[in-house]
């Protein structure tokens, strides 16, 4: 935080200023603060609470310890699959939308003219990515007989549509989760063009070849940019919900494959009733996003270069 | 666009230098250039066609009856007909289409003036004030931008079903009205402290309090940015389908996403001409939002990015 200016500390009156300004400050917050105790902190609380409930919203939960955390994970398949599918979605699908948006920014980043055009054209996917209208066309597109299966059919590969199939469902979600690498791509672009031009030209100098500079130069100056959208992009990625619900018709099918985390915290709450057994999902989640964004805090140091500031 | 325009300049500069060999070197190297540009003009334009394939097949697959699809997978229909269109204005489940779209409406610029409002007040107590608890403050509103909303959502129906608010718009509006969007006031926190100091301070030695100089000078300083959290917060709450799936029970109140899922479930196959149409139709202000302010969507996301 500022540190107070020297000249102010010694004025008469400077508590007084103190005092009003931490008022004015409160005054401002109050809406943040309505919403920060009332829809997200006290909630939270509440929702560990009914984690170790029974509860169904008609009678009043019943304590039940740690039953729901221990029937999640010893006794229900459901959720481990949940849990599985739901984790090669993030650990597959955030990686490679990294890639394409990282090639792609890079690719833009070659030459001004023209970019501009490219890169709203590439960006619109992700306002509309997670939309209902998207999931509706990636069930047409990929469903038997539609535009995927028939173009395949024409190089004589007949996977016979990806919707009603458990192996092909996940891959396409991935598909669809990288077709929305715009907006990680616009974040790269702004970081790439931020990198001084007279390093690549130095490192040219002294012989290195293009893909040297790219790992000695492009990469270091550009680690806080990934690792913003590494961070972003994984805990966006588990909380998929509004496709995988629409392809699977709210089914979390076929075979629970597109039974993400979020779905199945969904039917278990709200179309089950069991709302004590879905605040421990979401509970298990809440864990789960916050173990790995420590996991990459801690690991910043060693790969994350912050440059002018050597903490 | 013109794929070779900046190589007649080169040309010009490379020939004004003195140059040993003046025909072959620099001509050669232009050559190059103009290659380079080719090869990356194409490639970009391949990955566009399959980056926007969906969209464009989207918008021509509203012009085929429904004997064509699962035939006709090319882009042109058979027979173009705009039976769809008409279709889909009746509407679906006894409600005419445009109240979908007014309830999608009214959700989402209700969303705008309560995000803007209740994200521009905290982001100025964040950005330009000293307080006690400042530090513990930002530091929670930075950890619910990593919160999974999931955890909240139980105990926010539990209670908003208690003081009998559900299918109202209230348990979706209020939420925008008190700033829980993290994502808004960071941005709006990051671009305030760009902002040079020197009018506020000189405001306030005039005399000014502090919610005259948020409403005189901050906020017009930050406007770019305000925009860019209005037309995020707009296609957000257009978008949105799991608050209006929890929340709307009955046809009359919901909004295009949860309407598009009754097309949906009642023609898993039979209505394809009607569920495209109907998915179009809803992404259509979305698109048109995009094409028209690209450009505050494109740079409030690179800011947002680059000073995390």
């Amino acid at each position: 935080m500022r540190k107070q200016r020297p000249e102010l500390v010694s004025r008469p009156g400077q508590r007084q200023r103190a005092r009003k300004e931490t008022a004015a400050g409160y005054a401002f917050l109050i809406p943040w603060l309505l919403g920060f105790f009332g829809l997200t902190l006290v909630p939270m609380a509440y929702s560990l609470y009914l984690s170790f409930t029974s509860y169904n919203i008609f009678s009043p939960p019943k304590w039940i310890g740690l039953d729901n955390y221990v029937r999640l994970f010893t006794a229900d398949p459901n959720f481990m699959q949940s849990a599985q599918i739901t984790l090669i979605y993030v650990l597959v699908g955030t990686p490679i939308t990294l890639l394409a948006a990282l090639g792609v920014a890079i690719l833009l980043n070659y030459r001004d003219k023209g970019a501009a055009f490219f890169r709203s054209a590439f960006y619109a996917p992700s306002l509309i990515g997670g939309s209902v209208s998207v999931a509706i066309v990636w069930r047409a597109m990929f469903n038997t007989d539609g535009p995927v299966d028939s173009g395949l059919n024409l190089f004589g590969i007949d996977l016979g549509g990806w919707i009603g199939q458990p192996g092909l469902i996940l891959p396409m979600m991935i598909l669809l989760s990288v077709w929305q690498f715009g907006a990680t791509m616009v974040i790269f672009l702004a970081g790439l063009k931020q990198v001084p031009r007279e390093l690549y030209e130095a490192a040219e100098m002294d012989g290195a070849n293009a893909w040297r500079r790219f790992r000695a130069v492009t990469i270091p100056l550009l680690s806080p940019v990934i690792f913003f959208n590494l961070l972003l992009g994984l805990i966006g990625a588990f909380q998929v919900f509004a496709s995988a619900y629409i392809i699977s018709n709210g089914t979390g099918g076929p075979a629970g494959m597109t039974n993400f985390i979020t779905v199945y915290l969904y039917k278990t709450g709200f179309a089950d009733g069991r709302m004590g057994y879905a605040a421990a999902i979401a509970w298990v989640l809440l864990v789960v996003v916050a173990i790995i964004a420590f996991i990459l805090f801690r690991t910043q140091k060693s790969w994350v270069h912050y440059s002018g500031d050597n903490r | 666009m013109t794929i070779s325009s900046s190589s007649p300049n080169a040309l010009v500069q490379l020939e004004n230098q003195v140059d040993p060999d003046p025909k072959t070197a620099p001509r050669r190297r232009v050559k190059r250039k103009t290659w380079q540009t080719i090869i990356w003009f194409v490639a970009l334009l391949t990955i566009t066609a399959v980056v926007l394939y969906p969209l464009v097949w989207l918008f021509v697959s509203t012009f085929k009856p429904n004997s064509e699809f699962g035939q006709n997978q090319g882009l042109i229909p058979n027979s173009p007909t705009l039976d769809n269109y008409a279709k889909v204005m009746e509407g679906i489940a006894g409600v005419p289409m445009g109240q979908f779209f007014w309830n999608s409406f009214v959700l989402a610029a209700l969303s705008v003036v309560g995000t803007v409002i209740s994200s521009a007040l905290a982001a100025y107590a964040f950005a330009r004030l000293q307080f006690k608890g400042l530090g513990v403050l930002f530091a929670a509103m930075i950890g619910t931008l990593l919160l999974p909303f999931h955890v909240v959502i139980i105990p926010q129906y539990i209670l908003f079903n208690n003081l009998g608010l559900v299918d109202t718009f209230v348990p979706l509006l209020l939420p925008k009205f008190l700033a829980t969007e993290a994502f808004f006031v960071f941005l709006l926190v990051q671009f305030i402290r760009q902002m040079p100091r020197d009018m506020d301070e000189a405001a306030k030695i005039d005399g000014a309090g502090h919610f005259r100089v948020f409403w005189s000078i901050i906020l017009p300083l930050i406007r770019p940015a305000l925009i860019t959290c209005a037309i995020f917060s707009f296609i957000w709450a257009w978008n949105d389908f799991l608050g209006p799936l929890l929340y709307l029970t009955s046809p009359e109140n919901y909004p295009l996403p949860i309407a598009l899922r009754l097309y949906n479930d009642q023609t898993s196959s039979s209505d394809y001409g009607a569920t495209v149409t109907a998915s179009f139709v809803a992404l259509l202000p979305i698109l048109l939002f995009f094409i028209v302010f690209q450009r505050f969507l494109v740079d409030g996301v690179a800011t947002q990015g680059l000073k995390g």
